[in-house]
């Protein structure tokens, strides 16, 4: 190759990049001005620098709108009734419901209306164990003693104890992939066999920002027949996802960490799967026919829905899931690994600051944990609040990725598509003034 | 600064040059606590001489506030008795619960007045009690112990 073909080709490469940025960049200040609550101050009149988009999201007015909107103009019960105020908030719920199933690539019938992500995670993990004396169909689902279920050793609780609980119900084993000391799956730690069901994992971590190799995890486990489960709820808010492509069987994600209302979450399940698991609540709207002596079931996902469903948040997340894809899931995935690029950066540079995950954004998302050698990351928050910056301090939730660390609690910065750069940088000027004002003398 | 009225500097100097920290022999009894939410955890010791606190000894991985909060509570309790301890434990209870409305009892809380600044903040209340909460679950378990020791004498 000679030397001018390297440099054309740098040279298309580099406009190539500049395009792609120009059409990705995202008006972050137009963006900031549909969320109200960005706008108001905290303790001694600081300017807000919201930096826990990990634990809950914030809500633009489109989203507060659509929600008082249904409830003004069409609130009611849904799949019930025949006057036209249950036909409107049927519509909108179904609607929601395609809506949000598209946004991540799938068949509404695949989408579930669960109260949150942890309830979705519970509802397989108790469908399994309603396997064990459910009728024909069901046996892929059953676990026993013998049998394996295996997690990852950075899951959130939620992707943990229902696991844990399933194994105590049924007398299954718990297995783990370790996590490395740089913050990445051990992918050797563990050889999935015969004997593993279910193999549930995180998509990307809430403490590391690691994210997984989901397309490895999905291939080992169905080369062994087991059923997955990916816990979505840090990357779908993030960037682009789509659940069919990635080929797992079963997901969940959480509506108040992606712009929506808190109060639902998403289960999804391909359609085979979803088809064939018991169900795990029963009661109204779940039935097909109802005896004295027993009952049938509805299809899915109507099977999963007992009772009178959660109405305005899903249509929130109806309009969340519209204002995203409005924005762009590729730009604002380019704009939270700028913000990230920059933390990481930032970080490092401060001294006696240690990152508990991966240091360069590569497989990596924007939760961006760290402690500091002399000051509890608990104290180090609240010197950050006291200038207005709300991050989050504690195990995340993560209790066992924290003692893998051989550390307590870690403070964690997380971004969205409405931060900064600006607020990056007063993290890192936040925690330099933390340093100042605990120095150990 | 409110900043400054939470960490007052008692605080900060307990929490640099922490008093009696490190597990000691012998005790009497001794107590695992967490902070559930925050992972934060102390293990503390107790030894007594019939009804007279003589050490409390601990160790602990927590945040500038439950470190100060164990180190000012051994000061505030070795040489009293369990009695008069736990006494001056609800004291402390009730200004850190009060949100900054109950005026501290000086004379019972010493040092431990200090702590007033962070009544105001509830997130960080269960740091402040962690200790006094070992505390206060090490004596029981001494007098479990004790009462356990005593039960087949009455049983007699």
């Amino acid at each position: 190759m000679t030397e001018l073909d390297t440099e054309q080709r740098r040279a298309a490469a580099s406009l190539d990049r500049q395009r792609r940025l120009a059409g990705a960049s995202l008006d972050v200040d137009k963006l900031r001005a549909d969320f109200p609550i960005l706008t108001r101050t905290v303790r001694e009149q600081r300017p807000l620098v919201y930096l826990d988009s990990g634990a809950t999201s914030q809500r633009p007015r489109q989203v507060l709108d659509a929600e008082r909107s249904f409830l003004e103009q069409h609130n009611a019960a849904v799949h019930r009734g025949a006057h036209q105020l249950a036909e409107e908030a049927t519509d909108a719920y179904e609607s929601a419901r395609a809506r949000i199933a598209g946004f991540v690539g799938v068949n509404a019938g695949e989408v579930v209306f669960t109260k949150n992500a942890t309830e979705g995670i519970n509802l397989v993990a108790y469908a399994m164990s309603n396997a064990a004396t459910a009728g024909p169909g069901s046996e892929r689902f059953r676990v026993g003693p013998g049998d394996e279920i295996v997690v990852t050793e950075m899951e959130h609780h939620a992707n943990l104890v229902p696991w844990q609980e399933l194994c105590r119900r049924t007398g299954a084993t718990l297995r783990w992939f370790g996590v490395t000391d740089d913050g990445r799956l051990d992918l050797d730690s563990l050889a999935l066999s015969g004997r593993t069901k279910l193999v549930a994992f995180s998509h990307q971590s809430n403490v590391l920002g690691t994210v997984n190799p989901v397309a490895e995890l999905v291939s080992r486990a169905h080369e062994v027949g087991a059923i997955t489960v990916l816990d979505a709820c840090q990357s779908v808010p993030h960037g682009p996802v789509d659940l069919a492509a990635l080929g797992v069987d079963f997901a969940v994600f959480s509506g108040h960490k992606m712009l929506g209302p808190s109060g639902i979450g998403i289960l999804y399940g391909r359609a085979e799967l979803l088809g064939a698991v018991p169900p795990f609540l029963t009661g109204g709207s779940m039935i097909e026919l109802v005896r004295m002596e027993g009952s049938t079931y509805a299809d899915p996902p109507q099977r999963f829905e007992a009772g009178v469903p959660m109405t305005s948040q899903a249509v929130g997340l109806g309009a969340a899931v519209d204002y995203l894809t409005g924005v762009g899931m590729d730009r604002v995935a380019e704009h939270e690994r700028t913000l990230t690029a920059r933390a990481l950066d930032g970080l490092s540079g401060i001294d006696g600051l240690r990152i508990i995950g991966p240091t360069e954004t590569t497989d990596r998302g924007g939760a961006v944990s760290f402690v500091l050698d002399e000051v509890h990351p608990h104290d180090a928050s609240q010197v950050l609040d006291s200038v207005g910056i709300a991050i989050r301090v504690g195990h995340h939730c993560a209790w066992p990725l924290h003692r893998r660390f051989g550390i307590a609690a870690t403070a964690r910065a997380s971004f969205a598509l409405y931060n900064q750069p600006a607020e990056v940088d007063a993290l890192v000027d936040g925690i330099e003034e933390a340093k100042r004002f605990f120095r150990m003398t | 600064m409110q900043l400054e009225q939470m960490y007052q500097e008692i605080i900060l100097d307990h929490y640099r040059n922490p008093h009696r920290r490190g597990l000691r022999e012998p005790y009497d009894g001794e107590s695992f606590q967490v902070n559930p939410t925050c992972g934060d955890e102390v293990t503390l010791r107790v030894a007594l001489d019939g009804d007279t606190v003589t050490d409390v000894s601990y160790d602990a991985m927590g945040c500038s506030i439950s470190q100060a909060a164990t180190s000012v509570l051994t000061d505030l309790v070795v040489g009293r008795t369990v009695g008069d301890s736990l006494s001056t434990m609800d004291s402390f209870v009730e200004m850190i619960q009060s949100r900054g409305e109950v005026e501290p009892d000086e004379d019972a809380l010493s040092d431990a007045v200090a702590f007033a600044g962070v009544a105001k903040y509830p997130a960080r209340v269960k740091c402040a009690l962690l200790g006094w909460m070992a505390f206060k679950d090490a004596v029981g378990r001494v007098r479990e112990d004790d009462s356990d020791a005593e039960q087949p004498v009455e049983a007699r």
